[in-house]
């Protein structure tokens, strides 16, 4: 036997008796953080290769949400801070060994290109939009926005380019950002940054086709999402297998799914019904069977979700000592 | 040469009463609920060759602090010319990257909202004096002194008998060793 036990009074707020410091923000934030990344990735690579015009919603529709998402996500983050009138602090400096400060940068990176991609494509593809925006504004204003509008749509795969590397970097950063912590066992893995960057993609998927009223879109973007969630299940099988072949310490982290307190929440409400179910319906889409057309991509948004709500808590269950 | 700060306790010694924790409270006036160090009582083996360790814990101001690399302010910083680790509260953003990346969960959070944690009390080390919890203990169980310098007290403490520091495979490299 080997028993640890506090015998002096140690109760701190969010550390004891386990880790409970990051709760429902974190997730939320890693959450809408992922999807806007998708979403970057997904409308920079479709201009990219100037298929935007194709698909209306992935390839410029989704941009309008997306810094929509990214301020729920950070309001999310500064709920989260303890000492929120300091949030300030963040962009006084850039420390080269802190993924939290990578990614403080990259979010600021993200909406300047997001707002540039938009008004590449917003004439195109929403010309209402375009034409609402252009009627409200007066003198000097209009005349600045009618210039982003130009400059944008003379630059858009040079913008595009910009944006596919910042959209991946995101993406990346919210798995990195648990990865880098040596102290979290279940979170030490480096597999965690391309799952979350995966899930995030197959998240914006979803979203695409959860918007479109395209059925051609609809088709197009399941059978490529189809795929997205196979290489998901792939990345997921070599978290469990890179965790129960390291050390013990991790190997009892990875217990916490596979018969532990999280086992249920991963293999229901993630696995089962935000990934094997909606992957089962695309198939079925794709022999096609008629389901809901919407009940496959709000499984995945809701799986995107549960996964990084098991995540985060399975991190902060594990440590390297067991008091 | 730089100072590398450290605790040698004995675990033989300890008891368990607690008093380092009390004088910690006192002499840095650690808000009520919080605490900076903590005793911890270790049973291992199997019946009846059990063992019973106690310990004072604290923050091992390690020599590879994973909390300063994971502060994005720069908030958690390390003292110029020595291996002690602080908190600067005007930098801090409670973010609690810090607190994620301490394999020994010795940070937390002020009620003002930045972190606090053990700073071997400075102040008083500073001053030539010996950390509030070293000085109060009855069982004269802990030593602290500089590492780095053979002749000192722990550096002896350590060449004399068997040691161990906590979660040495987290590769911080902590500066509290026990004597067991």
């Amino acid at each position: 036997m080997n028993e640890i036990a506090i015998i002096t009074n140690k109760a701190n707020h969010l550390i004891d008796p386990v880790l409970h410091f990051w709760g429902w923000e974190i997730p939320v934030y890693l959450f809408l953080g992922g999807l806007t990344a998708g979403i970057l990735v997904l409308s920079a690579t479709l201009i990219l290769l100037q298929r935007h015009r194709e698909y209306r919603w992935a390839g410029s529709g989704l941009l309008l949400f997306a810094p929509v998402l990214l301020s729920l996500g950070m309001g999310a983050l500064f709920l989260d801070l303890e000492h929120k009138l300091y949030v300030w602090r963040f962009y006084t400096t850039f420390r080269l060994s802190s993924p939290m400060s990578w990614g403080a940068w990259i979010l600021l990176l993200v909406y300047p290109l997001n707002l540039l991609l938009i008004a590449g494509t917003l004439r195109e593809s929403f010309p209402a939009v375009h034409g609402w925006i252009q009627a409200r504004l007066r003198g000097r204003s209009a005349d600045l926005t009618a210039r982003l509008f130009a400059w944008s749509e003379r630059n858009l795969r040079r913008v595009a380019g910009f944006t596919l590397p910042v959209g991946l970097g995101l993406g990346l950063y919210t798995g990195i950002l648990l990865s880098a912590y040596v102290a979290r066992p279940f979170w030490n893995v480096s597999v965690l940054a391309p799952l979350f960057l995966v899930s995030g993609l197959s998240t914006a998927l979803a979203l695409v086709m959860l918007v479109t009223a395209d059925s051609r879109e609809h088709r197009f973007f399941s059978r490529v999402d189809l795929f997205v969630v196979l290489v998901e299940i792939l990345l997921l099988f070599l978290l469990g297998f890179s965790m129960f072949t390291s050390t013990a310490t991790q190997q009892a982290a990875v217990h916490l799914i596979t018969g532990g307190e999280l086992t249920h929440l991963f293999w229901i409400f993630f696995f089962a019904l935000g990934l094997a179910l909606p992957l089962f319906i695309e198939l079925m889409e794709l022999r096609g069977a008629h389901v809901n057309r919407r009940v496959a991509p709000g499984l995945i948004l809701f799986g995107g979700l549960m996964f990084r709500v098991v995540v985060v808590k399975a991190g902060q269950l594990t440590s390297w000592i067991s008091n | 040469m730089a100072k590398r700060y450290g605790m040698v306790i004995d675990t033989v010694k300890c008891i368990g009463c607690g008093d380092c924790v009390i004088a910690c409270k006192t002499e840095n006036k650690v808000p009520e609920g919080l605490h900076r160090d903590w005793v911890v009582e270790e049973v291992s083996g199997e019946f009846p060759t059990l063992h019973l360790e106690f310990r004072s814990e604290r923050c091992n101001h390690c020599e590879n602090p994973p909390c300063v690399h994971a502060c994005p302010t720069g908030a958690s910083y390390v003292q110029q010319g020595s291996n002690i680790t602080l908190v600067d509260g005007g930098k801090c953003t409670g973010c609690k990257a810090c607190v994620a990346a301490c394999p020994y969960d010795a940070r937390f959070i002020m009620p003002e909202g930045f972190i606090g944690k053990c700073t071997f009390c400075l102040h008083r080390v500073e001053k030539g004096e010996q950390p509030a919890c070293v000085s109060v203990c009855p069982a004269h169980c802990m030593t602290f002194g500089d590492l780095n310098d053979p002749s000192s007290e722990v550096s002896r403490l350590l060449r004399s008998r068997k040691s161990k520091t906590l979660a040495p495979e987290a590769g911080t490299r902590p500066s509290i060793h026990y004597l067991v």
